[in-house]
């Protein structure tokens, strides 16, 4: 709770529900969300698979809009912005990591890092932003030539470049190994730690919550937990 | 549908959804395989129509096989003609040039009229009656018109017209009108198109036109088929031999027939037609298919795995595919069918209306031309095609559920010499792209070139004709009248007509016909002979200027001298004079000309005087009229008993291009369809195929922030890089298509001349600008419905 009343407000979601529509059939993934993020925190998502993490996450980051309720990040209300204010409000303010890299595979590690910086207000260098997740070697492979979790570790590098106020990562580790996730984890845990950005990671192993400065626990659709961990580990002592 | 569903197989249902989901690409190539079908289709029916047709004309109404024209011979010559062997029916006829007055139409019309026999039908080269009836044996006045003259004036049965015939007014009577095999396309003689108001053929009972042109008991014309067997040379020599004391000017063959000749010609063309668009066409859509089909199974990659691991054969998915790649041909070959279908009937019609004239026209649509259609069609699909499906047959379980291995990209040619500090990461992407499949951004470029080449070929002829009207009558035969005497005149009747009021200058020529001869090459031509420094008749040079005549030497034109009697400046061409004391003489070649219409041999009138033993003799005339007085000139010229006919430029070209109009427009309009057909099949479908390999990465950029435009420009640019560089090389593929047209069509009647201008430049580009566009649009449409969400969930 410490740490919620020192750092800025920075997402305020209340009475979220998403419902899908299939023909006839309706899936409610989430059914009534009210969350509070803020700055500076790393908040692990856990859940079972269909809870709505994933659902959750898109709508936080814009890529996705609720049936009802109301997201606020800062004092915009994303529940009212249309197609090309979200669009904007990912390129200025939103990094995401996805479980599948969905790197370029046209562009080189440095090129994919630099489609992102050519387009945002005050980034880092590519080639900054790439020594962060210590790839500083590997500029200029393509996606091809790199194994997993260096295709990971760009992406992350790719969705920290433009200095976001979040990063939202969903199983960023999931394709990954125990081994080669760690390292993926040291590096997102190092983005929060020196840089201050709120980021909100979904994974489905329960050992990362323990990296994490609040675990926010989803089940079908609802909040059935949200608490602190004052026992925050580094992610190097990490393994699943 | 779903009960249809339900009987299918399967894999069969698996067939329609895929077929479904591609609906536009399926439709765009089918819209590909549709044009070369209705090319292939079209040329073909319209073919089969006219030869069918033709023969059944040639053959119900007995054309002739052999042709010759003399000055006159007694009756009782016929006699020796027919006992030669191999004759089977010979039929002699008067045959005599007339100038004819039609109420209301003052300019000058020429006729051919013909004689038919008094006693018992014609032997040969019977006539169709379209109305009326023949003329009765022994009148006097009746005649029967071509249809052609007939149909141009409005004249019916009943109607009077008049004919100068040898110099006499001779009132006429119509009593029907017909169409005959001998003249199924009609020409004035010297004239360069048809023009059905100002020619035409008529028959009259050959007593009436034996005392009328002074040709009673003798004949000037005569016909003959020959007997099952007979050697055509044998006979034609023979009848040489006996004609030519009688001023015969050598008997020729029914391929040689002029209106035989031109609709051979046309023939050959449509057969052109039917082989160089088609192929085109169905290269294409071959291409096409294959890339599409390929991404299809690289996309299904997993479910083929599937479903081989539960039990299909490597034939049944091959077969799947294939049958996926018939149901597209067989689209494109029912719309190409219905539509070449359509197209013959118009193109069958506009014939009819401008050109060939025959007694019926029946449109004719095979069921082989059908059927080649969909062989060649589906041949070339499944070329296209055969080795993406036959790797999706080949492949096996375990290696199908393997992601296929990435594709290799690598740093461009253009950023390793140092350009790519230039270049953003977005025109990175559309540069790499590009290099990443060299082979396939070539073929694309070469498909939306076709494009442009076959619209360049669609509007070509306009511009052809604009360029040899220009030629003809602005450059070369630049008078406004040209009339002949009803036999060779001396000079100082140019005096006389100079004196006309109206006539601002006159030119002489004579002309007379020849046979040339070199090596083993000969050819029946004329020569004709004209002032050397004319201001009216000129000959001109390969790049047009006008040449001055050199004396004493024959000037040849070029597809004469270089493809038929292969002879160069220098050689000795035997000259055989086929007229009055049929000189034989060697003449110098001292020049090659350039034309378009026909091919002659000039030498100065002079020189030609000289060769024929002669003094200053004329056949005819060149007239400049001062504008306005032309209908004066005409009257007066018609009162003179000595001019026979008389050809007026200025309304053949305009009667020229009324006719030819109907005809432009159809082969604009076919190429704008066709070409446009294919400029969007070959973008739509590579707008489409980039859009589902770059989907993901697209939606992830979306992801990342990137704006709808600018995910556009990395999809479109990479197109519109490939639509640009398709422009210049369209052209190329235009200027080459022409080139084989010109090649193809090349003939003694006429050649094309190999000029395109700015206007095809324009509109070839035009149509890869607006497929480009129509297709970005409908990209751009789908774009705005890329699911963001759906690509993070899923592994490519
Ligand atoms: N596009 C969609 N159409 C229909 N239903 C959907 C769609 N996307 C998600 N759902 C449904 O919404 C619910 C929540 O999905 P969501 O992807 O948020 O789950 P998740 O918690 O991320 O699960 P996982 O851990 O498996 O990724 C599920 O029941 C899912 O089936
Ligand atoms: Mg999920």
């Amino acid at each position: 709770m410490g740490i919620a009343e020192q750092h800025e407000l920075v997402f305020r979601a209340r009475g979220l529900t998403k419902i899908y529509r299939m023909g006839q059939v309706e899936v409610p993934a989430l059914r009534g969300i009210d969350l509070e993020l803020f700055a500076g925190e790393l908040v692990v998502l856990l859940g079972p698979s269909g809870s709505g993490k994933s659902t959750l996450l898109n709508i936080l980051g814009g890529l996705d809009t609720p049936s009802s309720g109301e997201v606020f990040y800062l004092d915009h209300n994303l529940t009212e912005a249309g197609e090309s204010d979200l669009t904007q409000f990912r390129r200025d303010h939103v990094g995401f990591v996805f479980q599948f890299y969905n790197l370029i595979p046209s562009l080189t590690a440095r090129e994919n890092v630099a489609v992102v910086t050519e387009i945002s207000q005050a980034p880092m260098r590519p080639e900054e932003a790439l020594a962060l997740v210590n790839l500083g070697e590997r500029l200029d492979h393509f996606p091809a030539q790199l194994s997993g979790g260096e295709q990971q570790r760009v992406a992350i590098a790719r969705a920290i470049a433009k200095n976001p106020a979040v990063l939202l990562c969903d199983e960023p580790t999931g394709a990954l190994d125990s081994q080669t996730g760690v390292v993926v984890l040291e590096a997102l845990e190092k983005v929060n730690r020196e840089l201050g950005t709120l980021t909100v990671l979904i994974t489905h192993n329960v050992g990362i919550a323990d990296m994490a400065d609040r675990v926010v626990r989803l089940s079908d659709g609802h909040i059935v937990e949200s608490r602190a961990n004052p026992a925050k580990r580094p992610a190097h002592e990490l393994s699943w | 549908m779903i009960a249809a569903l339900n009987v299918l197989s399967a894999l069969d249902r698996k067939l329609l959804r895929d077929l479904w989901h591609m609906r536009g690409q399926v439709l765009a190539i089918a819209a590909v395989i549709m044009g070369g079908v209705a090319t292939l289709v079209m040329s073909l029916s319209t073919y089969d129509s006219l030869t069918t047709t033709r023969d059944r004309f040639y053959r119900d109404y007995r054309f002739a096989e052999l042709f010759v024209n003399l000055k006159r011979a007694p009756e009782p010559v016929a006699e020796r003609l027919r006992e030669i062997p191999g004759i089977d029916r010979l039929e002699t006829r008067v045959r005599a040039g007339v100038k004819l007055e039609v109420a209301g139409f003052a300019d000058p019309i020429t006729g051919m009229l013909l004689s038919v026999p008094d006693s018992g039908d014609a032997l040969l080269n019977g006539l169709h009656m379209k109305r009326g009836r023949m003329v009765q044996p022994y009148s006097g006045d009746e005649v029967v018109l071509s249809d052609t003259l007939a149909d141009a004036h409005r004249l019916e049965p009943g109607d009077r017209i008049a004919a100068i015939i040898n110099g006499k007014r001779k009132a006429l009577r119509v009593v029907g009108v017909a169409v005959s095999p001998e003249y199924v396309y009609q020409i004035a003689p010297g004239s360069m198109f048809p023009d059905f108001k100002r020619y035409g053929v008529l028959w009259m009972g050959r007593n009436a036109l034996g005392a009328a042109y002074d040709m009673e008991g003798a004949f000037n014309n005569a016909t003959a088929t020959l007997a099952r067997g007979a050697s055509m040379q044998e006979v034609l020599d023979r009848v040489d031999a006996i004609l030519g004391p009688y001023g015969g000017t050598g008997a020729y063959p029914r391929k040689d027939q002029f209106s035989n000749r031109f609709l051979s010609e046309e023939l050959k063309q449509l057969q052109t037609t039917a082989t160089i668009f088609p192929a085109i066409f169905l290269g294409v859509a071959a291409f096409l298919l294959n890339v599409v089909i390929s991404r299809l199974i690289a996309l299904q990659r997993e479910q083929i795995a599937i479903l081989k691991a539960f039990g299909y054969t490597h034939l049944a998915i091959g077969w799947h595919f294939v049958k996926l790649v018939l149901v597209v041909v067989a689209l494109g070959v029912a719309a190409g069918t219905a539509l070449g279908a359509w197209f013959g009937r118009w193109l069958a019609d506009v014939y009819q209306e401008t050109t060939f004239r025959f007694p019926y026209l029946d449109y004719l649509l095979n069921a082989g031309t059908v059927l080649m259609a969909l062989l060649v069609s589906a041949s070339a699909a499944i070329t296209g095609t055969l080795f993406s499906v036959f790797r999706a047959a080949r492949l096996t379980p375990a290696e199908g559920m393997r992601p296929e291995t990435p594709t290799v990209y690598r740093a461009t040619v253009l950023e390793r010499i140092g350009l790519q500090r230039w270049l953003s990461a977005p025109t990175r992407m559309i540069v790499r792209h590009i290099e990443r499949r060299p082979v396939k951004s070539l073929l694309t470029v070469l498909g939306i070139s076709c494009a442009c080449g076959l619209m360049m070929v669609g509007n070509y002829q306009k511009g052809a004709i604009d360029f040899m009207v220009d030629v003809q009558f602005r450059q070369s035969a630049r008078e406004d009248l040209a009339l002949t005497f009803i036999e060779p005149t001396s000079g100082k009747a140019l005096h006389e007509l100079a004196a006309l009021p109206g006539v601002m200058h006159v030119e002489g020529f004579r002309d007379v016909p020849a046979m040339l001869r070199f090596e083993n090459y000969s050819y029946r031509s004329a020569i004709f002979g004209i002032e050397p420094e004319g201001r009216l008749h000129r000959s001109l040079d390969r790049d047009l200027q006008p040449v001055r005549l050199p004396a004493s030497g024959v000037v040849l034109t070029d597809h004469l001298a270089n493809k038929m009697l292969h002879v160069k400046p220098g050689d000795l061409l035997t000259v055989e004079v086929l007229e009055g004391k049929r000189q034989v003489a060697q003449v110098p070649v001292l020049g090659i000309t350039q034309q378009f219409l026909g091919v002659s041999a000039y030498m100065r009138q002079e020189s030609l005087n000289e060769l024929l033993h002669e003094g200053n003799v004329l056949s005819g005339a060149y007239l400049a009229l001062e504008p306005g007085a032309e209908q004066a000139v005409y009257a007066e010229l018609h009162e003179r008993p000595r001019v026979l006919g008389m050809v007026a430029n200025a309304s053949a070209i305009r009667s020229f291009y009324a006719t030819i109009g109907e005809f432009v427009l159809f082969y604009n309009l076919v190429a704008s369809l066709l070409a446009g057909a294919i400029g969007f099949g070959v973008v739509y479908n590579s707008a489409r195929i980039a859009l589902s390999e770059g989907g993901r990465e697209l939606a992830s950029l979306r992801v990342l922030g990137f704006t709808r435009g600018e995910i556009a420009y990395i999809l479109l640019g990479e197109l519109a890089v490939l639509a640009l560089a398709a422009i210049p090389v369209g052209m190329l593929v235009g200027i080459g298509l022409v080139g084989i047209l010109v090649q193809a069509f090349e003939s003694e009647l006429y050649r094309l001349p190999l000029i395109l201008n700015a206007d095809n430049y324009a509109s070839g580009a035009a149509v890869i600008v607006v497929s480009a566009l129509l297709s970005g649009w409908l990209v751009w449409r789908k774009l705005g419905k890329l699911d963001l969400v759906a690509v993070l969930k899923t592994r490519e």
